[in-house]
């Protein structure tokens, strides 16, 4: 059917069949691969935003004492850079390779819904604009972290909490119009002879994915709006003194915020479902299985997410209740994570850039994953409890978990999008102090919470002095090596070695099917799968 | 080089369970039963954690080291086995099982806060806990004591920065102390690692939990839920005694209530307002309003040459006494004895360059809270 929609635009005008020149390209673009481009684009510069932050907080926290900034702008720094590496930096990454790779991979000519794309993009803008825009203002950002806890954020919060509010419904807005164009492209446009089973791992996490947000960004839209109907319109959802329930708050937030954490992490285990195999020159061992796992931690995590509120003093048979769900996940990941090392074995392996940030992936988050075991067992998790044991947990399954599976993908693919290969041995330095950089800022973390340092704070007891000043040294030394990843992708897009269609001898798919880099339109008559 | 780094993070995590105070790394196992079986179940989950992360990590390993190109490896070809498949998904849930049986005893023993001896509710505030003695006459608020200076850097940090206050929670050893823990304004969380106790503060509920201490002590914790501005300045301190300090406390506290009542009814000078004023001033208004009076603007609006503390008297105690809804600014009316209100609105009009002249007595105060009833 493409083929015919292409056919027609040539008769109509023949002229060109690449895109167009200047900027309107970019604002008028409705091209998968010029879209999915800039969604990386901006994935980075907020990532490199939101890190830029990370290091305020690291350089306040070097030493105990208060030596660069006030208690006061510490709170937005914690809150930015927690909104925006979550939803400026990880998710507009993995829509970024989705936009990119799902077309290729299933053989279609674009996504399924081209204008939606464009629009769904140049939303994120607008969203983190307004939200950065706030830090501006007389009484600053949002100071309440990034979970946003009421009443802090509603009678309690500075007057750009509305900006924020409105940045956040922008943002949904931009994902689910994502997570439905994702949907409908995988479920329309495969190329004949791909069935659902035979489809590859990423586009199956992201199917599964793009059904998460579909489901959860709604309740957080009415999540921040019953906030602002509190704030401005005088209900008191959140309010106690109106009748309402602060804890009401936790309930809606948490429900929305337990299956973004798998929305953040399930298009990383695709990635890397794609590259260990690639490099162990052998087959994904258990695909079927992976499949299964992956949709059973998408159902769980619907049901796990009471386990963020173990304080509050919800009823004993809830505590039970969520913390026999929780410990259930460890079961499917498990399995995840035995299939992955069953692929490395008896495989005949190297360790190119890709690998090297594949292999650390699934031993560091397995890191995360045992200390979110530990933070199941609900007794337990009262001493863990917003200490920074738990700022260790997340950071080690979203640093080495979600941003190494983009790093990974980054470098496993961009021979297909530059035509170039990248520079092996800066990429190899980048992986290096990035693994080493991580480990030291995040490691130290799990001691200092075990020993008793609550989280977000700027201050803290000379008792956690040391660890705290690794901490930081190891994020400066992640943050630096950031740039050398910036400049290792501008030296790949301006030159490098040409890439041939399939520059990794073991990689299997479709995209390895057109040339390097990938011309503009690709697959307008649909491939044969067999 | 990853079985190096990641060996080197093991063997640092093991042989640093016995380390000590600087380099601490491990949860304490507290001073009470609870304390001890959450500190057990800890161990528990973590030494299953490290017998897995062994196994998985040294078959990776292995197959890393061994099953490289570069060694010549031939890939094989397997890639599924529905034996070994069922296998990995039934002896993890069967650990998990096992792990939930003592989890599941030790929560619920902590959820059963019945027949306590002693009740005592702590309410949260901006930045500060109340500690109220249930069935006694004694209540008071619990402030952070780490001198500015030290928080700046201009003195030398003690043992107990930032965990250390003018008056800590005191209880008696040996006693089921029942907790009932809510907050005035925003979310905060009561916790004593040592106890094992950590529960969230939320306005409009009251949320039980309990200790048993059998050994007298002091015993430090912090606020775990982010509740602000000062968050990370309001320490928790638990002193136990045991029973006959205890009583022997509890019996001055209840004089001290009676002096404080006399205090109310004595004749006060303007010296001796501004003199009790200025301290009052420090400890609860000069975290948001500053000690300089100059506030931070616009969230915490300065009281130097403001129209409200240098307009009419009535406005001025309104405001103090009952707050300013949508704010910030709390309604210290029920915080703070008629005594301290008048002592910090007479050095409020009178500090800084206010230089109003006029001031409020405590008997002012008892008037206009009759007149609100």
């Amino acid at each position: 059917m493409s083929a015919v929609i292409d056919h027609t635009a040539h008769a109509g005008h023949d002229h060109h069949h690449g895109p167009a020149k200047g900027l309107m390209r970019w604002v008028l673009t409705t091209n998968h691969k010029d879209i999915g481009s800039m969604y990386l684009w901006f994935s980075f510069i907020m990532f490199l935003v939101g890190g830029s932050m990370a290091m305020v907080i690291r350089a306040e926290l070097f030493q105990p004492g208060m030596q660069i900034v006030e208690p006061e702008f510490f709170n937005q720094m914690t809150t930015m850079h927690g909104l925006i590496m979550v939803f400026g930096a990880v998710m507009p990454a993995f829509v970024g390779l989705a936009n990119w790779m799902i077309p290729l991979m299933i053989g279609a000519p674009d996504m399924a819904l081209p204008r939606m794309n464009n629009f769904s993009f140049w939303l994120l803008p607008a969203a983190f604009g307004i939200l950065l825009s706030t830090l501006f203002t007389e009484a600053g950002g949002p100071n309440f972290g990034w979970t946003f806890y009421a009443p802090l954020s509603t009678t309690y919060a500075p007057e750009s909490v509305t900006f924020f509010i409105f940045g956040v419904h922008l943002m949904g807005v931009s994902s689910i119009m994502g997570a439905i164009n994702v949907v409908a492209t995988i479920l329309n446009l495969r190329a004949p002879g791909m069935t659902l089973m035979k489809m590859p791992l990423f586009v199956w996490t992201w199917l599964i994915t793009a059904f998460l947000l579909i489901a959860v960004m709604p309740v957080l839209a009415g999540c921040v709006t019953m906030m602002l109907m509190d704030i401005h319109f005088g209900t008191s959802f959140f309010s106690a003194a109106g009748g309402g329930d602060p804890v009401l708050f936790q309930h809606v937030f948490w429900f929305f915020g337990h299956p973004e954490v798998y929305i953040m992490i399930l298009p990383a285990f695709g990635a890397v479902s794609a590259i260990i195999p690639a490099f162990a020159r052998k087959p994904l061992f258990g695909y079927t299985s992976m499949v299964y796992a992956t949709a059973s931690i998408a159902f769980l995590s619907f049901i796990v997410w009471a386990h963020h509120m173990f304080t509050v003093g919800i009823p004993l048979t809830g505590e039970l209740f969520f913390m026999y769900a929780t410990m259930l996940i460890a079961v499917p990941t498990g399995v995840k994570v035995f299939n992955w090392v069953s692929t490395m074995w008896r495989g005949s392996m190297t360790f190119e850039a890709p690998m090297l940030f594949a292999v650390a992936f699934v031993i560091l988050f397995t890191i995360g994953g045992f200390s979110g075991l530990m933070l199941a067992i609900a007794p337990a998790d009262f001493q863990y409890h917003d200490t920074y044991f738990v700022v260790a947990h997340f950071h080690y399954v979203l640093v080495p978990g979600a941003i190494f599976g983009i790093f990974a993908s980054a470098y496993f693919w961009l021979p297909k999008w530059t035509g170039h290969m990248y520079d092996e041995v800066l990429a190899k330095t980048h992986f290096w102090m990035s693994f080493i950089g991580m480990n030291l800022a995040f490691f130290p973390m799990h001691f200092v919470g075990l020993a008793g340092m609550p989280r977000r704070i700027p201050d803290y007891n000379l008792q956690f002095a040391d660890f705290n000043m690794i901490s930081s040294i190891g994020a400066f030394t992640f943050g630096a090596s950031q740039l050398l990843f910036l400049f290792i992708v501008i030296k790949c897009i301006r030159g490098g070695k040409p890439a041939p269609a399939k520059p990794w001898d073991g990689a299997e798919g479709l995209e390895w099917s057109v040339p390097s880099p990938a011309p503009y339109h690709t697959f307008s008559t649909p491939p044969e799968v067999k | 080089m990853f079985r190096r780094s990641v060996l080197t993070g093991l063997l640092l995590l093991c042989a640093s369970l016995s380390a000590q105070a600087e380099w601490a790394v491990n949860m304490r196992p507290g001073v009470t039963e609870v304390s001890q079986n959450v500190f057990d179940l800890h161990m528990i989950i973590f030494w299953i954690c490290v017998v897995i992360g062994v196994v998985v990590f040294g078959v990776m390993f292995f197959s890393m080291l061994v099953h490289r190109r570069s060694t010549g490896q031939q890939p094989a070809h397997f890639h599924e086995s529905t034996t070994v498949e069922i296998l990995w998904t039934l002896v993890p849930l069967i650990i998990l099982v096992l792990m939930a049986i003592p989890a599941t005893k030790t929560l619920i023993d902590i959820y059963d806060a019945s027949e306590a001896d002693l009740d005592i509710q702590i309410t949260g505030y901006q930045w500060k806990w109340q500690y109220k003695y249930l069935g006694e006459d004694v209540e008071f608020f619990s402030n952070l004591s780490t001198p500015a200076a030290q928080i700046a850097n201009k003195d030398e940090k003690g043992e107990h920065y930032l965990l250390e206050v003018d008056e800590p929670l005191v209880i008696p050893a040996g006693k089921k102390v029942r907790f009932l823990i809510t907050s005035a304004d925003v979310i905060h969380a009561w916790w004593v690692p040592d106890l094992a106790v950590k529960k969230d503060a939320i306005p409009g509920f009251i949320n039980e939990s309990w200790t048993k201490v059998d050994k007298p002590g002091i015993y430090r914790g912090q606020c775990a839920e982010l509740c602000g501005k000062d968050h990370g300045f309001m320490p928790v301190v638990v002193e136990v005694k045991s029973q006959e300090d205890y009583a022997a406390w509890l019996d001055e506290k209840k004089q001290a209530a009676i002096a404080l009542r006399e205090l109310t009814s004595k004749e006060w000078s303007m010296e001796e307002l501004m003199a009790r004023g200025e301290k009052a001033y420090q400890g609860n208004c000069a975290a948001c309003h500053q000690p300089t009076g100059e506030g931070m603007p616009p969230l915490f609006p300065a009281l130097k040459g403001s129209p409200i503390a240098t307009g009419a008297i009535e406005g001025h105690l309104d405001i103090v006494f009952n707050g300013k809804p949508g704010t910030s600014m709390a309604a210290y009316g029920k915080q703070l004895s008629e005594v301290d209100i008048a002592a910090i609105i007479t050095y409020e009009r009178n500090a800084w360059g206010n230089a109003v002249g006029d001031m409020l007595t405590p008997q002012d105060v008892v008037k206009f809270k009759q007149a609100q009833e």
